[in-house]
């Protein structure tokens, strides 16, 4: 049977106000808040950790044929972001690592593609919305990334949602375009497509559920994403759906980050769906398009580690705007008195992928000392070149000491510093993000995050980062 | 196989020293002119009776011309030298063995940095080359020293509150010395509230808990020990010379706590081991020790050997390494009052050792542990930083061991 194996989110720790915004701007009041990137995250390392939680199940990671990584926010042109997820995940290199890259509707191209493929297929959705100060889409967009691994055709993995059906419209129109280099939308007068969104969502609608031979009162849940507020919101009323059926967006909460915006949506139904539930996911853009799918009785206990609403509600208080100005780039900011930070040379990253991305260190054969990072001499007995990989980004910590840097080069000073002893045996210094200064002491627990710790000169460097660990799993 | 020092075997017979500072008006050319200048003249000889020089700077230079250019040295050998912030002490170890080993009869040890020319906060350009693939996650030197402090008061059962008291008391001290110095770069007491009180720039460190920012260099001429007083009445003898880099693992493993550099143990303990010193406390006049920051020197007496583990911080408060106590420590203010001028540090450091064993040092700084008959110095270099660094120590005396 085909259809989703695996499925994670993404939700970045910090959060906005639209109170504060409007306050700092006199813009009319807003309620809820929306979540932000980290100054350390883009839509490249955001969709790691999304895949790392669609790819949490034992033996799945192996089993990947190819990936995708859907955004209209790419971290790089011309190169490809995929690959810095493929290598952060520790993908075997005979898997595709390709980019669809540009559109919003480009996260509804992945997700079909996947579900189409006969390949274990990870698709990543991740967005990072942006708008100029006081625009609608500064207020109401939100970051975050959502990872879903289709297949299960064969072996032991077993399927959560099975595929009944999908369908595509396409349709040239201009509701919402963006120069390349542009940091925001231009939107064309709302009504005008509003009306031809609601028909092209029927369409494809009626002829997905033609093909699986349901009726719209089937549906258990109707997702309905998109930038087009006001149409997402007709289109909803006007399916005939069960009112229960419809779920609502998490705009309030979050805002809506674009591309990943149906991505975490089904995520976070798949949360709290039961087996045996249909849901159906319909995206509009550029068109529209519709997904099929029904739970089994395998979604429970399959269900993703970091369900989207404990995301969310483990989010940070509100940051102040002018943080959110400077990080976005939009509040130039003086610099530390100190040298501009390099960017990393590329010879040498690409040396240590394995270390850099996939953050694996080394343990000596003969003694059993970890190395982070990997060494060919054993610090312990000094045997050379008797090294094993050893993957890191999933194991825990203790911060062993700590210190505030409040000179260094950091987009968002201070830079906090903790020296991580590794539950397994292994130590490294390295930055504590998502987190204060209290987060810092001796003895505190912390997991890693992969991070874009810094640009210097045009070049992104990537690299991990602990943060507190905030889940009750330790 | 073995180490083998050189006691006795060659002494200091001239020095020179500049001021260290800001100096906005002055080249390292200039720097190096005036302190190779002063040494010659101490020595009472030319720069022609040289027949050697080893120059140490991080950042102010490469290559031997860095010196031979501004003195227009007459085609002679003059190797440049680095090894972070001992690379001052380093200059001086390579000279000395160089005459020790009969390959020259006079050789020059200088030392130069200019810093304040790149208009940063801190040391620019000094952070140790990583893999290049940049995981190695730089943090400032204030961070990285700063990172002793949490663990010493957790091992040692004491409070934020009261260890910022003790390395309050380092700066303050420092800072009392130095301004008994015309060389130092702050030449002003600084009461204790202001030390305490200063705006924080790593973890627990202040502004004042901090070495400047500044400019220096200095130098000195090595002779053989039997010809050294054809040149003065009173040169000082090498009595060790040690320097280690250590396996730079402590970042790496998570036996290593943070409260100590086994490189400067190890480098402590060969030190006494050539000197012939078994006490340090009791045997050693005076000690410049590298207080980049007022924590390094606080791990650092018990290091050297100066205070029992867990029990510098009781000897810090009760005055044991003040200008006036049992051990002065850093009586010339240390890098707190001059400044850390990296390739220039060591040879200060060695220039207060020749003035206080000479007895040339002015009064109000004068050690009194000469008068009481010791005469030995120890003076200490460190680079890099906790878990990974180079340690230098050396043991001179103003007298030949019988």
């Amino acid at each position: 049977m085909a259809g989703l194996i695996a499925y994670g989110a993404y939700v970045p720790y910090h959060r906005l106000a639209r109170a504060d915004l409007a306050a700092v701007l006199g813009t009319p009041p807003g309620k809820g808040t929306r979540a932000v990137a980290g100054y350390d995250e883009d839509t490249t390392s955001m969709a790691v950790e999304a895949a790392r939680g669609a790819l949490a199940p034992d033996g799945l990671r192996p089993r990947i044929g190819q990936l995708f990584l859907a955004t209209a926010a790419p971290a790089y042109l011309d190169k490809t972001n995929a690959t810095a997820v493929h290598a952060a995940l520790g993908l075997d290199e005979h898997v595709l690592a390709a980019d669809m890259a540009g559109s919003v509707r480009s996260g509804l191209g992945a997700l079909i593609t996947a579900a189409r493929s006969t390949v274990p297929t990870l698709t990543v959705l991740s967005d990072l919305r942006t708008g100029l100060p006081g625009g609608s889409d500064e207020s109401a967009g939100g970051d975050g990334a959502a990872a879903f691994v289709f297949g299960g055709h064969r072996d032991s993995t077993p399927v959560i949602a099975e595929l009944l059906a999908h369908d595509t419209v396409s349709d040239e129109i201009l509701d919402r375009w963006r120069l390349p280099g542009s940091p925001t939308s231009r939107v064309w007068e709302e009504r005008f497509a509003e009306e031809i969104y609601v028909d092209l969502a029927g369409e494809a609608l009626t002829a997905a559920l033609d093909r699986a031979g349901l009726d719209i009162a089937a549906v258990d849940h109707l997702i309905v994403s998109g930038l087009h507020a006001r149409a997402c919101a007709s289109v909803r009323r006007k399916t005939g759906a069960r009112p229960e059926a419809v779920t609502a967006d998490l705009t309030a909460a979050i805002g809506n980050p674009g591309t990943a915006q149906p991505g975490l949506l089904l995520a976070d139904v798949l949360d709290r769906a039961r087996p045996g539930e249909t849901i159906a996911l319909v995206v509009l853009g550029d068109g529209a398009g519709v997904i099929l799918l029904r739970t089994t009785d395998a979604l429970p206990a399959h269900r993703s580690a970091r369900p989207v609403a404990g995301q969310i509600a483990a989010g940070s208080a509100p940051m102040p705007y002018a943080t959110y100005l400077s990080w976005r780039g939009l509040l130039d900011r003086e610099p530390p008195r100190r040298p501009d930070p390099e960017p990393p040379y590329a010879p040498p990253a690409h040396r240590r992928n394995r270390w850099k991305y996939g953050f694996v260190a080394a343990r000596c054969e003969k003694c059993g000392t970890r190395h982070l990072p990997p060494d060919r001499v054993c610090t312990s007995c000094r045997s050379v070149d008797a090294m094993t990989g050893e993957p890191m980004a999933d194991v825990r910590g203790t911060v062993a000491t700590f210190t505030v840097d409040r000179l260094a080069h950091t987009p968002s000073p201070p830079m906090l510093v903790v020296v991580v002893d590794y539950d397994g045996g292994g130590r490294f210094r390295c930055q504590l993000t998502d987190a204060t200064e209290a987060d810092a002491v001796i003895g505190a627990r912390v997991e890693m995050t992969f991070r874009r710790t810094v640009t210097a000169a045009g070049v992104h460097n990537y690299f991990w980062k602990a943060r507190p660990v905030r889940t009750d799993e330790d | 196989m073995g180490s083998h020092g050189i006691r006795d075997r060659v002494a200091i017979v001239g020095m020179g020293c500049t001021p260290f500072g800001e100096h906005w008006n002055r080249s390292a050319d200039d720097l190096l002119v005036d302190a190779v200048g002063e040494a010659v003249t101490s020595a009472g000889i030319t720069l022609d009776d040289i027949d050697a020089f080893w120059l140490g700077t991080q950042a102010s230079g490469v290559s031997g011309l860095t010196l031979s250019r501004p003195l227009h040295l007459p085609c002679k050998p003059v190797t440049r030298l680095e090894n972070m912030c001992a690379t001052g002490s380093e200059a001086l170890r390579n000279a000395c063995y160089a005459v020790a080993s009969g390959a020259y009869d006079v050789a020059m040890a200088v030392g130069v940095e200019k810093l304040k020319d790149s208009g940063m906060s801190g040391l620019s350009g000094t952070t140790m080359p990583g893999a290049g693939d940049d995981s190695r996650g730089e943090i400032t030197a204030p961070a990285n020293f700063s990172l002793l402090a949490p663990a010493y008061a957790a091992k040692y059962g004491l409070g934020e509150a009261e260890l910022k008291d003790v390395i309050t008391r380092i700066a303050w001290k420092n800072h009392a010395n130095g301004a008994r110095n015309p060389r130092a770069q702050f030449r002003k007491e600084v009461p204790l509230e202001r030390i305490k009180s200063a705006p924080i720039v790593a973890g627990m460190l202040g502004v004042f808990d901090c070495s400047g920012v500044s400019d220096g260099s200095a130098a000195a001429i090595v002779v053989r020990a039997e010809d050294a007083y054809r040149y003065t009445d009173k040169p000082i003898f090498v009595k060790a010379l040690s320097l280690v880099a250590g396996p730079a693992d402590g970042l790496q493993d998570p036996e290593y706590d943070f409260t100590t550099f086994p490189e400067v143990v190890a480098s402590a303990q060969e030190a006494y081991r050539q000197a012939g010193v078994t006490d340090p406390r009791a045997e050693i006049a005076l000690a410049e020790v590298h207080d980049c920051f007022t924590p390094t020197e606080l791990v650092l007496m018990e290091d050297l050997g100066f205070s029992g583990r867990g029990q510098a911080w009781k000897d810090v408060t009760s005055g044991v390494f003040d200008l006036d106590g049992s051990l002065p420590v850093n009586p010339d203010g240390g890098l707190k009052a001059f400044g850390h001028p990296i390739g220039a540090s060591g040879l200060r450091m060695m220039f207060e050792a020749w003035l206080q064993l000479r007895g040339e040092a002015p009064p109000e700084r004068t050690v009194r542990t000469l008068a009481e008959g010791r005469s030995l110095a120890l003076t200490h270099n460190l680079g890099g930083g906790p878990g990974e660094c180079v340690s230098f120590v050396s043991l001179v005396g103003s007298e030949l061991t019988d």
